[in-house]
């Protein structure tokens, strides 16, 4: 039976609450003595605060309690801290300013928390909050994060806003590289600023039990006990074992819900305070101004190549916006999930980056759907698009030309990474096929008789995911090591729960992990159940993100599951008097290998839990096995996304014709979910290339507030996605999986692009490629088509 | 949303009475505007004076030539009216591109012109076909009715009963809709009437307004060359970041131009 | 407070509320129907579509009070009788949900795209689903769970 569910589009367990409205979302839940609460936010993107007057507030209909930055400031509550610490090239630490839950004395962008409102209704609640009178001496704010480095200082600790000046590669090797090229290709670009925007908006619910002196915190997160762990290790609200962090269902997350915020943090402590149950959910307005944001990198490169288009050196220059404050991984983002992946699918031997993370008065930025990835798979694939245009080559062809070949692997790339595996090549041959790249000439020029512009781009991309092997992220500055835990635990009748330290949002855990341990024990899938998302039952995990679940918590829960078979290996032999060498595992049965005796998994796990006559030195009852799953590297899924569009000269209007994703997830347990995501992260950077950016004005106010100003992808955005799969098996965890949440928004950005700057005959635009902008081009292409 | 009283109008005159009766009235059609205004505490009537219960007030009738619409109709109705579709297609094109389907089954012709919020696709129609706006009291012809951006000639408790729209030899609507709101950042009512080309523009400007020198062109002569030199002044129009005043111009005449060929097919 | 009436998934239920509580509002917090949901404020996400009369509509644009007498029908009553509604078993089987928070308001509408006979073709489909945001799936298996959600409610039918 084994092998049997591996590779299945098993149809998801979870489906069913989902679509029968019986989903459990932290909004969702109705408690006894239930208040609410509403935060007071800054109406100004950086003002001091004179005082706050709560009188009013408190004595409107309802209000129990009005807490502020004041009393956080008194409480002696910790800040918010980032998790990652990233060293400048001088060696010295990057700047961290004081994240307070609640500001007290100064505010840093619009939006920011000064105060929360407790009250019995949610209407008394928001109510009240507007009579919460706060005096802000509004300051200038900065905004711009490619000038802000000589802008007014926004924290005394922090020199030219400066975070920290970052380097990565062989600056010497490069710039040889740069003097003996026959060609230099040059690029600037901006990576445009991202608002997340999870359909169901972030929320939490604390409750606290003073009787056993516990908090029971329910929220949207995608790592509860990462929440728990900095609530009580840093901001000290409680001790850990008396902070139980449940995230229920959660409705996306793309990076959002990884981080700790002032809402939830806020909210616990008020629980705890005032001996209350509290739940706040943001209106969708919160969410825009609040949510971390992502993206927003300003960016100028340079490509050598040799006259016959090898590619000598690249060099890279970027300044990253991390906001008004470190976001709980924003270090990281720009830095090693960003300048390590600068040699792409390449051999390019050269390579040299310097990155600039700098504050500004706007909400903090930090991982969303890619993270870091795709600023830097942008800037390689465009610039390498680019090169190919300038020296009269097919792009295919200069990327072949470059590959890291098939053969050549593991291959160390001059930054930092070692990529265990790949074929470059079956993937692009099979995307130009599935794209009929051969005849796009003939399509081209049937378009330009119909008055349209037609191009095709390419985007051979690469990621580093699976985050991560504990030793490697610990050296590269990261606070927690990144392994997985997951626990098998078989019930006294054979069926099985799975715990793991990963976390669901959409990505179907609850179905491919139960293929993943059904398989490995030959029990119906029917049989598995999997739990996630409670610190109050799993011990530890990290949860989910950088395409992380199934590449290491699903190693962990295979791992624990032979540990489940080696156990019941020890109790089959107990049962049929022989030595444990003499059984083996034939799933679902523990066979004797010298007779037809056997003993069926249910017989063992009942065997486990009822018998009474264990050796107990040598055996101990129960049947349940955990695993710490550290990976020994990353991951690197790669692929290459085609994109073809037709652009309206008249009206600038961009219309994708096709699309064509294939990708080398390594092993896949479900190809249906894995194409879901794939879609899914196909939408988003599709949108990030077309429709979605978020636009501060001069004064930090927030333009893209709503729906109304910021362009969700709809449906009617987009054709059919063609996706395709190639595969080479990750070599070094156990289910060869690789991790495919983020690969579509992280390949498809620069597909759509190149497409376009191919139609508009060179002529480069920044994303999101808006109509105007794009008929602006057209305006200054040589041969105006315009009808 | 702020507290206010609710009040429910069977008849159009106990609405008047009730809406003079208070501090802050507000009359409600569809609330599609309204509410998501009020949900974001930009508007805090004291009073909300529905007018769903009103009988009739969302009939479509044919009196001779001139379609009457009721003021309640909602969008969905109207595109999916025969009689709509037969008096005026391009009316019905209209109805079926506001907002998307669940806003139309709610959202009334009434509500929207009232409103007149500058990018509304109802107000090009109106002006577009030139219709007239019955109301409780009077008659208004589209030309004096809307006046600047969320303003109308509308009594502050005067309400729309009907719009009766004429017969027209020819109408086209064509819209270019913000990628993210999906309201008109353009919108061209183009229609002709016995050789007179009329066109409205919605989304442009501050209100929805007539495009005289294009009118007056293509009245003289229905063809692409006739507008070959005549251009929208860009000074007057909107600017977001959405779109330039240019381009917001460049974009009326592109879709100008295309009604043109769609009439002339 | 208003009283109203309504019939809400085929029973009368008789309820207290401000003049200032929207529909969805009162479904969540007095009913319990927590399988409608909200996403935004301002009318475009589409996560609290419900039927109302029969007709998709977006329940946090409707005040409570103005439903008075209304016939509804949320996500949860959507089955009747049965396990699932076709179109329901159409968004399992066709793999047309991750997250799942868009989900009854999609199937709602999408149920609504079938009744009114709108479901024709995969750009009818993508154009009848304008008012509602999904961002797990990039809506590519969303419209083939309608595809097929209509042409098992077409089945069921004749």
């Amino acid at each position: 039976m084994s092998g049997s569910l591996i590779g299945k589009s098993v149809l998801r367990k979870e489906d069913h609450r989902f679509v029968s409205g019986k989903g459990r979302y932290t909004d969702d839940i109705q408690l006894v003595g239930l208040t609410y609460a509403a935060f007071v936010r800054s109406p100004y993107a950086r003002a001091d605060i004179k005082s706050f007057d709560v009188s009013d507030a408190l004595a409107a209909p309802g209000v129990i309690a009005v807490l502020t930055g004041e009393e956080v400031a008194k409480d002696g509550l910790g800040g918010l801290p980032c998790g990652w610490m990233i060293h400048s090239k001088d060696g010295s630490e990057m700047r961290q300013p004081h994240h307070p839950v609640l500001a007290a004395d100064r505010v840093n962008y619009l939006g920011e928390p000064v105060a929360l409102v407790i009250a019995d209704t949610q209407l008394e609640a928001k109510n009240a909050a507007e009579l919460v009178m706060v005096d802000f001496e509004p300051l200038t704010a900065v905004v711009n994060p490619a000038t802000a480095s000589q802008a007014e200082t926004l924290y005394e600790a922090v020199p030219n806003n400066l975070c920290y000046e970052w380097e990565l590669g062989d600056e010497a090797a490069t710039e040889a590289g740069l003097a003996a090229a026959a060609h230099v290709t040059t690029l600037k670009l901006t990576n445009n600023r991202l608002i997340p925007n999870a359909i169901e908006p972030r929320a939490a619910l604390a409750e606290y039990n003073s009787g056993t002196d516990e908090i029971i915190l329910h929220t949207t997160s995608q790592n509860p006990h990462l929440v728990r762990l900095i609530m009580t290790a840093f901001v000290q609200i409680a001790p850990e074992h008396k902070l139980r962090v449940i995230a229920p269902d959660v409705g996306g997350g793309f990076g959002s819900k990884i981080f700790i915020y002032s809402e939830e943090t806020a909210l616990a402590w008020a629980a705890k305070k005032l001996g209350l149950t509290i739940k706040w959910t943001a209106d969708r307005s919160e969410s825009f101004l609040t949510d971390a944001h992502g993206r927003d990198h300003v960016s100028e490169a340079q490509l050598a190549l040799s006259a016959d288009g090898e590619f000598l050196a690249l060099k890279v220059k970027t300044v990253a916006n991390m906001g008004a404050y470190l976001s709980t991984f924003a270090s990281a983002v720009p830095t090693y999930l960003y300048g390590t992946l600068l040699a792409g699918q390449y051999r390019t031997p050269a390579i040299y980056v310097e990155v600039d993370s700098v504050f500004t008065n706007t909400a903090p930025v930090d991982a969303y759907r890619g993270a870091g990835r795709p600023e830097a798979t942008y800037l390689v694939e465009r610039i390498v698009e680019k090169a190919a245009a300038e020296m009269g080559l097919d792009p295919a062809e200069l990327r072949r030309r470059n590959f890291i070949g098939r053969d050549q692997f593991p291959y160390q790339t001059p930054v930092a990474l070692e990529y265990d595996t790949g074929d470059y090549e079956a993937s692009l041959h099979k995307a130009l096929k599935m794209a009929d790249y051969n005849t796009f000439s003939a399509r081209q020029a049937e378009a330009e008789a119909r008055g349209k512009l037609r191009g095709i781009g390419l985007s051979c991309y690469i990621e580093a995911c699976g985050l991560a092997p504990s030793q490697v992220a610990g050296a590269l500055g990261a606070g927690v090591g990144l392994w997985e835990s997951g626990e098998v635990r078989v019930n006294p009748t054979g069926s099985v729960t799975v715990l793991t330290g990963s976390h669901s949002h959409g990505q179907g855990h609850e179905t491919t992990f139960a293929q993943l341990v059904a398989d490995r024990l030959g029990l119906p899938i029917e049989d598995v159940e999997v739990v996630h998302g409670d610190t109050g039952k799993l011990d530890f995990g990290l949860g989910t993100y950088g395409s992380r679940s199934l590449a290491v918590g699903g190693s962990a829960l295979s791992v624990a599951a032979d540990k489940v078979v080696e156990k019941g290996r020890k109790i089959a032999a107990h049962l049929l008097r022989t030595d444990v060498d003499n059984i083996d595992f034939d799933a679902p049965v523990f066979k004797m290998i010298d007779s037809n005796e056997s003993k069926t998994f249910q017989e063992i796990a009942f065997a486990a839990y009822v018998n009474h006559d264990y050796p107990s030195e040598e055996l101990e009852p129960g049947l349940a096995e955990k695993a710490f799953y550290d990976p020994l590297n990353f991951t690197y899924p790669a692929g290459t996304h085609i994109c073809e569009v037709e652009i309206d000269p008249d009206t600038g209007v961009v219309e994708i014709i096709q699309f064509v994703a294939v990708d080398d997830f390594g092993t896949i347990i479900n190809p249906m979910i894995v194409e879901g995501q794939v879609h899914g992260g196909l939408a988003q950077g599709i949108g990030q290339a077309l429709l979605e950016q978020a636009v501060y004005d001069d004064t930090g106010q927030l333009i893209t507030g709503s729906y109304m100003d910021y362009c969700m992808p709809r449906a009617d955005n987009f054709p059919d996605f063609k996706v395709g799969m190639t595969c080479t098996p990750c070599t070094h965890n156990p289910v060869g999986a690789k991790g495919c949440g983020e690969a579509g928004a992280i390949g498809s950005p620069p597909a759509v692009m190149n497409a376009i700057t191919q139609a508009l005959g060179g002529i480069e635009i920044d994303m999101p490629a808006t109509s105007e902008k794009v008929w602006r081009a057209v305006q200054t292409m040589p041969a105006l088509k315009t009808a | 949303m702020y507290q206010f009283n609710f009040h429910k109008a069977d008849n159009l005159s106990t609405a008047v009475e009730l809406f003079n009766a208070f501090d802050e009235p507000m009359y409600i059609a569809g609330g599609h505007t309204l509410i998501p205004t009020m949900k974001q505490r930009l508007s805090a009537p004291s009073d909300v004076i529905d007018l769903a219960k009103i009988p009739d007030l969302d009939a479509i009738t044919l009196a001779g030539d001139t379609l009457q619409i009721g003021a309640m109709a909602t969008h969905a109705k109207v595109a999916a009216s025969s009689l709509v579709q037969g008096h005026c297609s391009a009316l019905a094109t209209l109805a079926e591109g506001i907002g998307d389907r669940q806003v139309r089954h709610r959202g009334t012709i009434g509500g929207s012109l009232a409103n007149n919020d500058p990018a509304a696709d109802y107000p090009a129609a109106v002006l577009g076909l030139g219709a007239q706006i019955v109301t409780d009291r009077r008659t208004i012809t589209a030309d004096t009715f809307f006046k600047a951006m969320f303003e109308t000639t509308l009594e502050p408790d005067e309400i729309i009963q009907t719009i009766h729209f004429p017969q027209v030899d020819q109408a086209v609507y064509l819209k270019f809709p913000n990628p993210a709101s999906r309201y008109a950042m353009v919108g061209v009512m183009l229609t002709r009437t016995a050789g007179e080309a009329r066109i409205a523009i919605t989304g442009a400007a501050a209100s929805v307004f007539r495009a005289a020198a294009f009118e007056e062109a293509l009245t003289a002569d229905f063809s692409l060359p006739a507008i070959d030199a005549v251009t929208l002044p860009a000074e007057t129009l909107n600017a977001d970041m959405h779109a330039s005043a240019e381009y917001r111009a460049h974009l009326c005449k592109v879709l100008i131009k295309r009604g043109v060929n769609a009439l002339s097919s | 407070m208003e009283t109203i009436e309504l019939k809400i998934n085929g029973r009368k239920r008789t309820l207290h509320c401000l003049p200032n509580a929207t529909l969805v509002e009162v479904l969540r917090d007095q009913l319990h129907l927590t399988g409608t949901h909200i996403g935004c404020d301002t009318t475009q996400c589409g996560a609290c579509t419900i039927h109302v009369d029969g007709d998709a509509v977006k329940a946090c644009t409707v005040l409570a009070v103005r439903s008075d007498g209304s016939e509804i029908t949320t996500i949860e009553g959507l089955a009747e009788n049965e396990a699932s509604h076709p179109m329901q078993k159409a968004f399992k089987a066709c793999h047309g949900l991750q997250c799942g928070f868009c989900t009854p308001g999609m199937i709602m509408s999408a149920v609504d795209l079938v009744n009114k006979g709108c479901a024709v073709d995969p750009a009818a489909i993508r154009e009848g689903l304008s008012g509602n945001i999904c961002r797990c799936t990039g809506y590519q298996n969303i419209v083939a769970a309608v595809l097929q959600g209509a042409s098992e409610m077409q089945e069921q039918s004749s």
